[in-house]
This record gives structure tokens, sequence and C-alpha cells, in this order.
């Protein structure tokens, strides 16, 4: 069942007429990453947490991609994975080199993934722990230039103010410690260290997440900018949909582990095919208060299933307020329902479920 | 037509003396919170939102203080021959280790906060830390207190109560020890429920639950509630009236309708521009943002706190004075010198 949702899944790319434009960058097939339950003095396994359990999906050359889901959903550990900042478990990460060929990162070693890491790199949630404290901007910034070799001394110096004149911080601060940096000043720093290697994939974890509104707006304005004059692609990692739906070409859904849903960023949120997409969408508090009594709010019952211990079945179905009686005995694979839009629903076709439409109603 | 006021804050002054200097935290801060009603007060970090709650419960940190200003509350209680009547007790006068407060926090206004697993405690179960509210504030006895506590688990949506009695915060889920929290607030039936940020912390479909939660339990129990967000959404969701906190000030107060349909105040424009919303932003033009920053704590800027990010900027006016409250209707107030008569 699952070789048929990856050719699936190929098939879906190719018959998108937008998408056929463009080359595939990333290529995820059937990643998985287990991580050990172990007890007892001799660390025996006794179970384990399956974080990410076999998805696959496809990122194009520019696009913005978005991984959403709720905590635990193995979200960031599939960002993790493709960084190779943890080991897989099983699966393939493909990825396109300068020279046009398809890498699998997935078996490398440190040594050879090197070259990679220049490539793909990663903004990460916290700007207060994700800079080292006792390193001024000029080396948090520089460091991987100096390590890499591409640059040293005035001329480093030189990239590095560029950089930062690049993200909207004053150059002249660069000899400055993060502490003298606000939330939002410190996530500029974050990414300039991102792009000093001018990366081709940047996977972006919940990246405006701790920042207060208004700063917000700034950083997510800053990241599309760059993405034009830098020409890169994204893999958004991010817990809330309005900022996925401002940024995002295409969303990919996950649900304890697994893919519920794929699709262009308007289609998902206009017409979901999954049950889970449907009452996300509908739990997020609209910004409008003469709203409030016009849409039924779908309350979900109970909590995210444990991925150490996930039900039978659908593993959303002690949630689904469709279930039948199939959900808790099949898996349901995740096939493609119309052209680009891919579900992991037995009624994904029989359903008509709720999104939300232009005006911000749900229709 | 109005709710009499059970909570009347005028010119509160918040103050956290450092080595660094003195932290105007909340710095004259006027608003009241109505029986029954839920009061929104929003702003981003550093705004002054939570310090405030806590002046209410006289639980600032040290080195803060209430540096001036009144906290009326008008206590309702039954007296003998059944009527309600309302005795009035200035909270920011009460001594913060002193008994009257220590009556008030738990039974009149109790709080929930952000991170529930911080705010329970870890080695005592769930039960323990329920009851230990009821036998503080009530003479039940043991037994009553248990049943007291287990109707209340189970009225807040626990499933099994009587077994999770007896577990300890780590073995429940973030949404189910946030209902632990609602439901040792609510032990006493207070008047006013004070949640710092209670959704922030959980998942999106976990706010909707707490958030229909908080609702019904109002409905039923007929608390006022102050929420302290900055979430522009949920505010829309669950207020009546809203208060717009920037740098220790209110920028502007009303009903919830005029603050996101007709709102007058510069920042809480620009706020409600910068948010990405479902729908709406599909067609992807670009957020609208605020520029610059929050100005330092210690570097506040003169005359009107938002001036240097306003983009209507008055040289000259907007930097010396720093603007009053200026009345626009019943409830409705902005402090923005644009809106002063000639």
């Amino acid at each position: 069942m699952s070789a048929q949702s990856t050719n699936g899944f190929e098939h879906a790319t190719e018959t998108n007429g937008s998408a056929a434009a463009k080359d595939v960058l990333l290529d995820v097939r059937n990643l998985r990453k287990w991580f050990p339950i172990t007890s007892g003095f001799f660390r025996r396994t006794v179970g384990q947490v399956k974080a990410v359990d076999d998805i696959s999906f496809q990122v194009l050359e520019g696009e913005t991609v978005g991984l959403v889901g709720e905590s635990g959903c193995g979200k960031t550990t599939a960002g993790r994975c493709i960084l190779r900042a943890y080991d897989l478990t099983a699966g393939q990460i493909l990825y396109r080199d300068h020279d046009r060929k398809m890498v699998d990162l997935a078996p490398l070693t440190n040594n050879e993934m090197k070259p990679y890491r220049q490539q793909v790199r990663m903004i990460f949630q916290d700007p207060f722990n994700s800079l080292n404290p006792r390193m001024p901007v000029i080396d948090i910034v520089g460091d991987p230039l100096r390590i890499n070799k591409v640059a040293a001394g005035k001329e480093l110096e030189d990239r590095v103010a560029s950089l930062l004149a690049r993200v909207g911080l004053r150059p002249e601060y660069m000899r400055r410690y993060p502490h003298a940096f606000s939330g939002g000043e410190r996530q500029r720093i974050g990414i300039a260290r991102a792009l000093a290697l001018d990366p081709r994939l940047v996977v972006a974890d919940e990246a405006v997440s701790a920042l207060d509104v208004s700063v917000r707006a700034q950083i997510l304005n800053l990241i599309k900018d760059l993405q034009e004059d830098f020409n890169l692609t994204y893999l958004f990692v991010s817990h809330d949909l309005s900022v996925i739906e401002y940024i995002c070409d295409r969303v990919v859904v996950m649900y304890v582990g697994k893919i519920v849903e794929v699709a262009e960023t308007e289609e998902l949120f206009a017409q979901p095919l999954h049950p889970y997409t449907e009452a996300l969408l509908s739990a997020v508090p609209n910004p409008d208060p003469r709203m409030r009594r016009q849409k039924a709010r779908i309350v979900l019952e109970g909590d995210v299933a444990d991925p150490a211990n996930p039900p039978s079945g659908c593993y959303f179905h002690p949630r689904c307020r469709y279930v039948q009686e199939r959900c808790s005995q099949e898996t349901p694979a995740l096939r493609e329902i119309s052209p680009g839009h891919l579900a992991a629903c037995h009624y994904a076709e029989e359903l008509t479920l709720a999104g939300v439409t232009a005006s911000g109603e749900l229709g | 037509m109005e709710s009499p006021a059970l909570i009347e804050i005028k010119n509160l002054k918040t103050h956290f003396f450092l080595d660094e200097g003195t932290v105007q935290a909340v710095n004259g801060v006027d608003f009241s919170i109505h029986q029954h009603k839920t009061l929104c007060v929003v702003g981003e970090s550093g705004c002054g939102k939570s310090v405030t709650a806590r002046s209410i419960l006289q639980i600032v940190d040290q080195p803060g203080r209430i540096v001036e200003g009144e906290i009326l509350f008008h206590r309702p209680s039954r007296s003998d021959n059944g009527s309600e009547t309302t005795e009035t007790i200035d909270l920011a006068a009460l001594n913060p280790r002193g008994r009257e407060i220590r009556a008030i926090r738990g039974q009149d206004i109790s709080m929930i906060f952000q991170e529930p697993m911080t705010s329970l405690s870890p080695i005592h179960t769930v039960g323990n830390q329920v009851t230990e509210a009821i036998k503080l504030h009530t003479d039940m006895l043991d037994d009553e207190a248990k049943e007291h506590s287990i109707e209340l688990l189970r009225r807040v949506g626990i499933p099994r109560p009587e077994e999770r009695f007896d577990t300890y915060p780590f073995e429940l889920s973030g949404g189910m020890r946030q209902r632990v929290m609602i439901a040792m607030a609510l032990s006493c039936n207070p008047a006013l429920l004070i949640a710092d940020e209670p959704t922030t912390a959980v998942d999106v479909t976990t706010q909707a639950q707490i958030l229909e939660l908080l609702e019904e339990l109002q409905d039923e129990f007929g608390m006022a509630i102050m929420l302290i967000t900055h979430d522009l959404g949920v505010v829309a969701e669950m207020a009546d009236d809203v208060v717009v906190m920037y740098l220790g000030q209110v920028a502007e107060r009303g009903d919830v309708d005029s603050i996101f349909h007709d709102p007058k105040h510069p920042y809480t424009q620009s706020l409600l521009k910068s948010i990405p919303r479902l729908g709406v932003s599909r067609n992807r033009q670009r957020l609208d943002s605020i520029r610059g920053m929050v100005p330092d704590p210690y570097n506040r800027p003169t005359g009107c706190m938002f001036g240097p990010r306003c983009d209507h900027f008055m040289p000259g006016r907007c930097d010396a004075i720093n603007p009053p409250a200026i009345p626009l209707g019943p409830g409705r107030e902005v402090h923005c010198l644009l809106y002063e008569e000639e």
C-alpha cells in the first residue's frame, strides 16, 4: 500500500501544470524516524516512539512547502532528519545537487555530508537559545564562512556586513553580543547565519512562533523577500495555520508521525479533504468578533494520540466525527484524490468538509 | 444596562526597582472589569499586561511593587437577610503578605497561568492540589472536599476523574493540566477569574477546547473573566470588552466590536493590519508591519509611548505630551492626541 502511495505522489507532481516547469529539489521517500524506549539496567528496548513513520513528499525548486501539525506530530523531527541532524531509521532523502544529479543524503557519513551542509541550512525557533551568548554577531554569522574556508579577514567582515544589511540590521553592530538585541533582531541574526553560505534549501522550524505580532509581520516579509533575492527554497515548519497560509505554496499536514493531507495552499484551505485538516482550520480563532456566532467550531474530543502507542487503523479515528467501522481496522493510505491533492482518509471522496472561504468565514 | 463594576483600576502604577534603573512596567492604567463579563487585555510582550493582573492579586515579583493608584474590588457578599450587598476593598492598599489579601486570593479572585506544568506542583497529586484550595477557604471535611474536587474535575472535562485524582501532573497532557488549573481556580466559586495566556502553550485544537470550556463555565458559574493574551484571534472569540496596552499604558479600550471594526489608536490599527488572517491573506499581499520594535524599558520615549513607531506622529506634540484619556463614549476611550478636541 505504501509503494502505491509513493507512486501516486510522483504522478501528482507530473500532472500538475504549474509544478511541471520546476525541478524537484528535495524528494523525501518513506522517511522513518523511530526513537527507542529503553528500560532497565541493560537499556533493553521495550518499544518505539514512531515520531516520523513512513512519510514521502517533494519540494520543488523555488517553492515554499509548509509542514504543519500539532506538537508531537513529527514535523520538527522530519525537518531535522532532512538536515541529517538525526540519523534516519529508514528512508531516502534525495536532494538535487548543483550538477542536477539526485543524491541520497540518508546514508552519507558526516564527512560526506559536509558540502551539502552548506546548501541546506536551518532557521531555529527560539532566537534566545539558538545564538551563542558568548560570541559577537560577526562570529555567529561569520563562522560558517570561516569554517568552510569561503572567506577570511577583511573579506569575511565585508560579507558579514552585507549580510546584516540585507536582513535589516546595522552592520556597525557586528561586534555586539546577542544580549544587546531584541527578539526580532536576534531572529534576523539567525537568518543572516543561515544565508551566509548561499544555501539552496532553508528549513525554517517555527521561525516566527516566538516573536511578537508586530515583529512577526516584519520577519515574514523579510523571509519572503529573501526568497526572491536568493532564489531560496523553503521548508517551513509551523503549527500556525495563518502563517502557513500566508507564506507557503504547498502544505503538508501531519498527524502522529504520518502525512494526512498534501495540497496547494489555496486548495487545502478552501477544500480540505481530511477531517483532521478541517478540525484544525476550524480551531483557528478568527480575529473578527462579528464572525463569532456564525461559525460552528469543531471541538475535537480528547488528546493527540501517543506516538509510542498509536490507535489501530487510522490514527485520527478516535477523535474523528465522521468515524466509520472501517476506520478503526484499516490504515488509510495517502492517495491522490484530485490532481495534486492527496489525503489519507478512506472517505475523502464522500465527505464534504468545510474550509475557509476567501472572506475568512468558514464555508 | 451595563452590569456593575467588579474591579475598578485607577491610575495604577507598578514599578520594578532594579540596579540598572526603575522599570515602569505599569504606568498609569485605568479600566474596570464588570460582573459576569469577559475583559481581554491585549498587547505585546513587555506591555505590562501580566504585571497589571498580578497587581490585582498583589503577587508582583520582587523587586516590583505598586507605587500609586487604586484597585477597588467591589466584593459581592450575601448578608444574613439574603440581600446582595457589596463591600469595597482597595486591593492596592493591602499588605501583600497580609491576612486580608490571602483570604481573597483563590476565593474571590483566582488565577490560571500560562504554563500548567510549572504552576502545578510536580510532587503532589492532582487531587491533593485541588482539595488544598477548598480546605483552605471553606470548612469542608476531607471526604466532602474530595467529593467536591472530583465533581470539579469532571466539570472541567477530565475523563475518569476518580482515577485522575491520584495522578501526578507529569502523567497528564498539557490540555489536561490546564483543565486541572481551571478546576483549582474555580473550586471556591470566585467572582473573578484571571487567566494569563491560558492557551499560549497548548496546541490550536486544545486551545479551542479550553476556550469553549471557559465560556461554558462562565455561563454556569457567572464569574467575570480577565483574559490576558497577545492573540487577537482569541480576543475576538472571547471578549466583551478589550483593553489594548502598550509599554505600560492603556492605548485604547472599548467593547470588542469597536476595537476590531473601528479602532482609533494608530497602534491598534497597525496591530490589526499586521496579523495574517485565514482566508484573507491568501491573495498574498505583503503584511503591513509596524516599523521598529518595542523600546527598551529603561529608555522609554518622551511623550506618547508609541510616537517613534507611529505613522501619524506630530513633531512637537507627540514627543512632548503623554496623551491623556480622551473619552469617546461609555467605556470607550483612546490615549492619542489625534482625537483631542480643539
